[in-house]
Formats: C-alpha cells, sequence, structure tokens
C-alpha cells in the first residue's frame, strides 16, 4: 500500500476537485434556498438579491468552497470565505442542556424590531457589510435577549440569508442534480427521488464496460447517472420510441469528458429491433418475432434499408397500443412534456434559460454525447447483447415497453423499471411471470427519512417526501430452449 | 463477477465453463453461490443436479435434476451476492448500500477507504463503482473474519479492486498513507467517532464520509464529533416496502344467479369460480397488489458529511 500516491495520482483528472473554465457547476445558494446550475466563464453571471455576480472569481477554486456577496467600487462580486471552526461557539451551545426560557414572554405584535427599513438601506449606503447589519439588527430587537438559545440562532440565519446570503459551490454528480431536480422541479425528472435513481442503478448492475439500454423519459437524469457509474468504459444506449428522441438535456449539467460522452448513444428500439431481426444468429427466433412488431413508424426512418426487408408487420394491435401510448403523452402532462418536445435530435445544443431556479446553462460549446448508434456499434450491441435495462418512462406502459426490450438483454441480465404508479408494475411482474421470462421480480417501494440532529433535539424532519415511486426489478432468463434440449 | 476481464462479460456467447461461480436460483427467497466443478453434484429437494450438465449452458439457463426438478443458473451479480453471502456478521442489504454509494459520490476510479470490512456485502458493491481503476482498502480488526472475506473477494472476482487490511481503525485510526488521498470513507463501527479525526486526515477537500449506526445514541455522538471538520452533516434512514402480486377475480357479490345482491356465500364462491373458466365476462382476473405484511423495520442510520473546504 505504500505506493498509493503513485497508483492513483493520474486519476484525478478523472474526478476533478478543483474548478476550471467552461466547467458545470452547482451553486448552492443559503443553504438550498435556490440552487443554480451554471457553467464558469468570464462572461457568466448570477443574481443574487438585487446584484448581478461575476462567476470568473469562482474558476480555479476547489468545489466546496463557500463565497459570499461583498460590494467594491465596482459594486457587487462574490469573493471566498474561508471556513471557520466551529470550536468558538461550541461552549455556550453545551448549556442548552438547562435551558429555561421558553415563548411565554414573545408577543407577536410585530413591533420587536426598532430598525426600520430606511435605517437599513442607510447602513448599506455607508457600506455596512451583511455582519455588521445583522448585529444592528439584534442590538434592536426587545425580544432576542428573551428568545431561547436555539432560537437566536434561528433567528441569525434567517437574517443572514438576508443580508449575508451564502453561495455554495458544489460538483454537478448524479447526487447532486437528481437532488436539485427533485427540490426545484421534481416534475422534470419524473419525480425521480435520489434513493431511488441510487437502487436503479444497483438493481440493473450498473458497472464499467457494461452495455446499458436505458428508456429515459425523466430529462436525461438516468442516462447521466449511468453514464457517471460507467465512467467512459462501455456505453449507454438511449433508446426511444418513434421518430423522436427524448430530452436528455440534464445530461449537460454533468461534467463529463470526452470519452464518457462518447460512451453515451442514441438509437431508435426501431433500429435496434430490426438489426436484430436481421439475421438470427441467437437462438431466440420466437423473440425476434416479436422485436420485429416493433418496425412501427410508417414512416422508415431507417437509413440502412437492408434491414427494413426482413421487418414483417406482425403484432399490428400491440405496436398500435405503444404509438397511442406515446401520443398520449402530450396529453396527460403538459409541463413534463415540455421538456420531451424541446428534445432535438443529435448533439445539438439545447438552452436550459427557461426557468428561473436553473437559468445560466448556455451550451458553450457543442456537446459530443447522444450520437446516433452507428450500425457497426448496434451490431455488437446485438453479438453480445445489452449488459442489463433500466426504463424511467412515465407515460409508457411497462409491458409493452418491456415486451420490445427485454429480447435485447444477454441472458441473465438483470432489468430494473421505475415507474410512479403501481398496477402497471403488477401487470408487467404478473406477465413476465406467466411467461417465463424473468427469475427475482420483486416490486419494491423505497423509502426515505432525514433527522434532524442535534443536542437534546434529534427527531425525524418535519416535512419529508412521502413517495418516490415504485421499482420492479428482476433478471432474464433463457426461456424456452433449454426445456426443449433437455 | 464484474466484466473487468471482456472474456467474463456478461453476452450472449458468454457460457457456462468449469471453474465459474454461479448463484443457483430455486426461489426468490433461496438462492446458493456455487463453483462450477464437473465432477460434483448439486443436491437439493428437487433432486441430484450434475455440474457438467451445467458446462456449457448460457447464464440465465433452467437446468433439470435426475428426477426432472429444475433450478435457474444465474450470473452472479453484487445484489446476488448480498442475498448469499455467509453472514460472519450483520450485513449491509440493497436499499443502504445503494444510496451510500450514491451518497458518497463514487465514481469509477475513486480511492475508498472501509472499516469494519464484515462480511464484505458493501465491499463488493463498492469495488464495483470504483472499477476498473480505483481501490477499495478495507479494514477489519478481525483477523479471521478479513481472511475469510479476501477469500470471498477472490471467489466473486473483484479482489483485484480490493486490499483487505486487518486494523483497529477506532483504535489506531486508518494508516498515514492515505493521508489526503481518500475519495470517500465509510464507517460502520461501534464507536465511529473515535475513527472520525482520522477519516478527515484521510480524505481530499470536499470529500464525502458515512457512518453507519443502528443506534441513534451512537448518530448523536458521531454528528457532534463531525462538527469539528465536517460541513453538510445530514442523517438518514433508507428503507423498502416490498410488494406481492396475485392473480385474482374479486367478486362483485352480485354476480349469482338472476344478480340477487343476497345471495349466499357458497353461491358466490360457486360464481366465482366459473368467473376464471373465462365465460363470465363480468369479473376477468385481474393482477391485484398488495405489500408483503413482513419488512425490515430498521438496519440503520446513515450519516454522511462533506470534509471542510479550508
Amino acid at each position: 500500500m505504500s505506493s498509493v500516491t503513485a497508483q492513483h495520482g493520474s486519476i484525478q483528472n478523472q474526478n476533478p476537485r478543483i474548478t476550471w473554465k467552461d466547467c458545470s457547476v452547482l451553486l448552492d445558494i443559503n443553504d438550498g434556498d435556490r440552487l443554480v446550475f451554471a457553467r464558469l466563464s468570464d462572461g457568466s453571471t448570477v443574481k443574487i438579491g438585487n446584484n448581478k455576480c461575476s462567476l470568473r472569481p469562482l474558476i480555479g477554486c476547489p468545489f466546496g468552497s463557500l463565497f459570499q456577496v461583498e460590494t467594491g467600487p465596482k459594486g457587487a462580486y462574490l469573493s471566498r470565505v474561508v471556513a471557520m471552526s466551529e470550536d468558538d461557539n461550541r461552549e455556550e451551545k453545551g448549556q442548552l442542556k438547562d435551558e429555561v426560557k421558553d415563548n411565554r414572554n414573545i408577543v407577536d405584535s410585530n413591533c420587536a424590531q426598532n430598525l426600520s427599513g430606511e435605517d437599513i438601506d442607510e447602513m448599506k449606503r455607508q457600506g455596512a457589510t451583511g455582519e455588521q447589519i445583522i448585529e444592528a439588527l439584534i442590538a434592536n430587537s426587545s425580544t432576542f435577549e428573551k428568545k431561547t438559545l436555539f432560537s437566536q440562532e434561528k433567528y441569525k440565519l434567517r437574517k443572514q440569508k438576508k443580508y449575508a446570503p451564502k453561495i455554495l459551490l458544489r460538483r454537478p454528480f448524479a447526487r447532486s442534480i437528481c437532488e436539485a431536480y427533485f427540490k426545484k422541479h421534481p416534475d422534470r425528472i419524473g419525480f425521480l427521488r435520489v434513493d431511488v435513481l441510487s437502487l436503479l442503478l444497483s438493481l440493473a448492475n450498473v458497472t464499467t464496460s457494461s452495455d446499458i439500454v436505458v428508456l429515459d423519459m425523466v430529462g436525461g437524469i438516468l442516462t447521466g447517472a449511468v453514464a457517471e457509474r460507467l465512467g467512459g468504459t462501455g456505453s449507454v444506449c438511449n433508446t426511444y420510441f418513434g421518430t423522436t428522441p427524448y430530452s436528455m438535456d440534464i445530461v449537460r449539467m454533468f461534467n463529463f469528458n470526452d470519452k464518457i460522452c462518447h460512451s453515451i448513444l442514441r438509437s431508435p428500439i426501431s433500429d435496434i429491433c430490426s438489426a436484430w431481426s436481421n439475421n438470427s444468429e441467437h437462438p431466440k427466433n420466437q423473440e425476434n418475432a416479436l422485436d420485429s412488431a416493433c418496425q412501427l413508424d410508417g414512416e422508415k426512418v431507417l437509413p440502412h434499408t437492408e434491414f427494413d426487408s426482413t421487418c414483417d408487420s406482425l403484432h399490428v394491435p400491440e405496436v398500435e397500443m405503444i404509438q397511442e401510448e406515446a401520443c398520449s403523452i402530450p396529453i396527460a402532462t403538459g409541463e413534463s412534456l415540455a421538456l420531451s418536445a424541446d428534445g432535438v435530435p443529435g448533439p445539438v445544443p439545447i438552452s436550459m434559460d427557461e426557468s428561473d431556479a436553473f437559468p445560466t446553462i448556455k451550451a458553450c460549446k457543442s456537446m459530443k454525447f447522444g450520437k446516433k448508434a452507428t450500425p457497426e456499434t448496434i451490431n455488437s450491441w446485438k453479438a453480445n447483447g445489452f449488459s442489463s435495462l433500466v426504463i424511467a418512462a412515465q407515460e409508457l406502459d411497462p409491458w409493452s415497453a418491456v415486451q420490445e426490450l427485454l429480447p435485447l438483454l444477454s441472458y441473465s441480465a438483470p432489468f430494473a423499471i421505475y415507474h410512479q404508479y403501481l398496477q402497471p408494475l403488477a401487470s408487467c411482474m404478473h406477465n413476465l411471470q406467466v411467461a417465463k421470462m424473468a427469475v427475482g421480480l420483486q416490486i419494491t417501494e423505497p423509502w426515505l427519512r432525514e433527522y434532524q440532529v442535534l443536542p437534546s433535539r434529534t427527531h425525524p424532519h418535519m416535512q419529508m417526501n412521502s413517495f418516490g415511486g415504485y421499482i420492479l426489478s428482476g433478471i432474464k432468463v433463457c426461456s424456452g430452449e433449454s426445456q426443449n434440449t433437455d | 463477477m464484474l466484466a473487468i476481464d471482456p472474456s467474463k462479460k456478461l453476452s450472449f456467447q458468454r457460457l457456462i465453463s468449469n471453474g465459474d461461480l454461479v448463484i443457483v436460483y430455486e426461489r426468490h427467497d433461496n438462492m446458493k453461490a456455487i463453483k462450477v466443478c464437473d465432477k460434483a453434484e448439486l443436491q437439493n429437494r428437487f433432486g441430484v443436479f450434475k455440474h457438467s450438465d451445467w458446462i456449457g449452458k448460457p447464464f440465465g439457463s433452467r437446468v433439470l435434476s435426475n428426477k426432472g426438478g429444475f433450478v435457474y443458473l444465474l450470473a452472479p451479480t453484487p445484489e446476488l451476492w448480498t442475498l448469499v453471502l455467509s453472514h460472519r456478521t450483520q450485513i449491509l442489504y440493497i436499499a443502504d448500500i445503494s444510496f451510500v454509494v450514491m451518497y458518497l459520490e463514487i465514481v469509477p476510479g475513486c480511492v475508498v477507504l472501509e472499516s469494519g470490512t464484515g462480511s464484505g456485502s458493501l465491499t463488493t458493491s463498492l469495488a464495483r463503482a470504483v472499477a476498473p481503476t480505483g481501490h477499495v482498502y478495507t479494514f477489519d480488526f478481525h483477523e479471521q473474519r478479513a481472511a475469510a472475506a479476501k477469500e470471498d473477494f477472490e471467489k466473486t472476482g473483484v479482489s483485484g479492486m480490493i486490499t483487505v487490511g486487518v486494523r483497529d481503525i477506532q483504535g489506531q485510526g486508518f494508516p498515514e498513507e492515505f493521508c489526503g488521498m481518500a475519495d470517500s470513507v465509510f464507517l460502520d463501527l461501534p464507536q465511529p467517532w473515535l475513527a472520525m479525526p482520522s477519516a478527515a486526515k484521510m480524505l481530499k477537500q470536499d470529500a464525502v464520509l458515512c457512518s453507519f449506526s443502528p443506534c441513534i445514541e451512537q448518530v448523536q455522538r458521531s454528528c457532534e464529533t463531525l462538527k469539528k471538520d465536517f460541513t453538510d452533516i445530514r442523517t438518514f434512514e433508507v428503507l423498502l416496502r416490498t410488494y406481492e402480486i396475485k392473480e385474482g377475480s374479486l367478486d362483485c357479490g352480485k354476480i349469482s344467479n338472476s344478480g340477487s345482491p343476497q345471495s349466499r356465500p357458497c353461491k358466490r364462491k360457486q360464481s366465482s369460480s366459473r368467473s376464471s373458466n373465462g365465460t363470465d365476462k363480468s369479473s376477468a382476473p385481474t393482477v391485484i397488489v398488495k405489500p408483503c405484511s413482513e419488512a425490515k423495520g430498521h438496519t440503520g442510520y446513515l450519516t454522511f458529511a462533506r470534509l471542510k473546504c479550508l
């Protein structure tokens, strides 16, 4: 173990901990009050209160750095705060246990503060710092001293957020990106909670050198999370029904290097299925027959016409059902569609600026992820089968999707399907059981609770998310042929 | 288990061969890990299975015994391994494992420190997440347990990614050579707060630590200790509820003869059995679903903290 440094020195650049120009960051403003994705460049800015601050000072800083707004001759700017040790105020906190103060003397008359808005503005004009204003507010509060230490803390924190906002520089990882969206725009990621996303990755055995097929109608968070785990080895096949790919804008938020970007490919299901049914080297003919059913879209998108001839229009009713499902999206969920409808095929950058919360990501250079899979790649997928399948598609019936996608997997490959509703998963599980297509089938509902841990004040958070959706997981088995041969 | 060696990658071409580790699947709650050996046999309630019959079949195949009983042969994954490994200690299960790996921000290439090793359930998943270029250094003060875990890692083919050390991390801390090297640290110790100052030294700036403790008192004390060097301290509990499904046609209560709503129970039974023949279209068979009545109510609290950035 003595050569740890030498052994892992080269890994640094794969997992950078210092920002660089054009890197994507997550800005956490006032402990999650606001979460902003931004790309650091000379020109990019973030609006904090009434000030527009350049993000330039953030370039070259370690992730985890804390910043605050300061006022200089050229206006407000972000300045790095060096984290102070908690030691100094630990002593007084220790007294909390014996505290006898309570709120019997606090009257909610809205006249506890003697400092007026004009007074504060005047202080600001004279160049007072946020801390100085907070001190003045405390000194002029007639009730502050009567409060318990705990509520004094809360008071200070509230004032700090208003007068001395803090900006935390965070790494955009699957974890932080998922949490940010879940907190601010859960609908854009199909209400996929971070623990649920983590379970999907485990249940689908996402690991190095795997070829993973995903049906991602959750904005790209799933594709990004899978690609992050693969780290540029293997491939992620982001597949879709019909001719319009689903949006995967969120992949942009990750700081993926070229290698990882190149591992993220797109391919319509029809392309893959037609390749599969093209010539039947592998013995699953009955499955292939099923596959060709998804040769649905009237207009054949396939550039390689050699595949077309073999695709009979079998199982037409099934096909229509899928198409119907896909069409029903706009009506069902208008908002979440906004993303999918915008989805532009291929690696064309899309501006993400529609919302206040996530404004500053501008596609600064052409993104290299999401290229269309070449026929060679599709053929190599076909020769080996995909290593696993992950589905997060609210608008699709899981069983319809599974019928198309499960045949593409290697035998013994695991799969995981996320859905907000239980019944479609239950039917899917039942059908898989009856058809003996999979074993180890299980429907699970994850449950996540966060705790406040403080001396003598430990309890679960008062507010929690009570529903994270359901996951159906299982392992594909070799049906048919082994019984026949034995 | 992991496709670090491309020849071991799961694919249509990958067939079971002598010496492979397979998971023999009887039912979802009855599985066993077996090393394939052409001369060996597996005996269970379904009869005798010859390993030699398995060789050359794809993973995921259904194989028959001498009596016509069958089992499935699955390729091992960390999830399956967690279900079949021998419990030398209390182990972590999938919900906690998944959450830990994601929250520790582990990606390929990371260096992860773990103590204790225990039965190696989490370690296997950590190895999967850091592969192919990262490494997991795991420590346990119990020499035999460390040796048994090491044997398991060799058996499952993840040993290239894992180094097992015998060391009392609570007493001695992590070895100095890892100072500032670790991307993540995981602690599953009875008194984790003793190891936290050392863990802080091992971590890179802004890197994340996780401590798993079953008791809230441990969490309380850990969080107090963490305040010194860490920020973003958060404690979670993560659980899974599983569901069971059944094909059932529920009785509407008024199907029987001439629609009399007060038909007696015996008649209801008749009508429901008739409907399951598919002749009665008023109650088509449907899939019904309910939560399983038994579940793990608690495993442990997961406390995460991020090393302060100075």
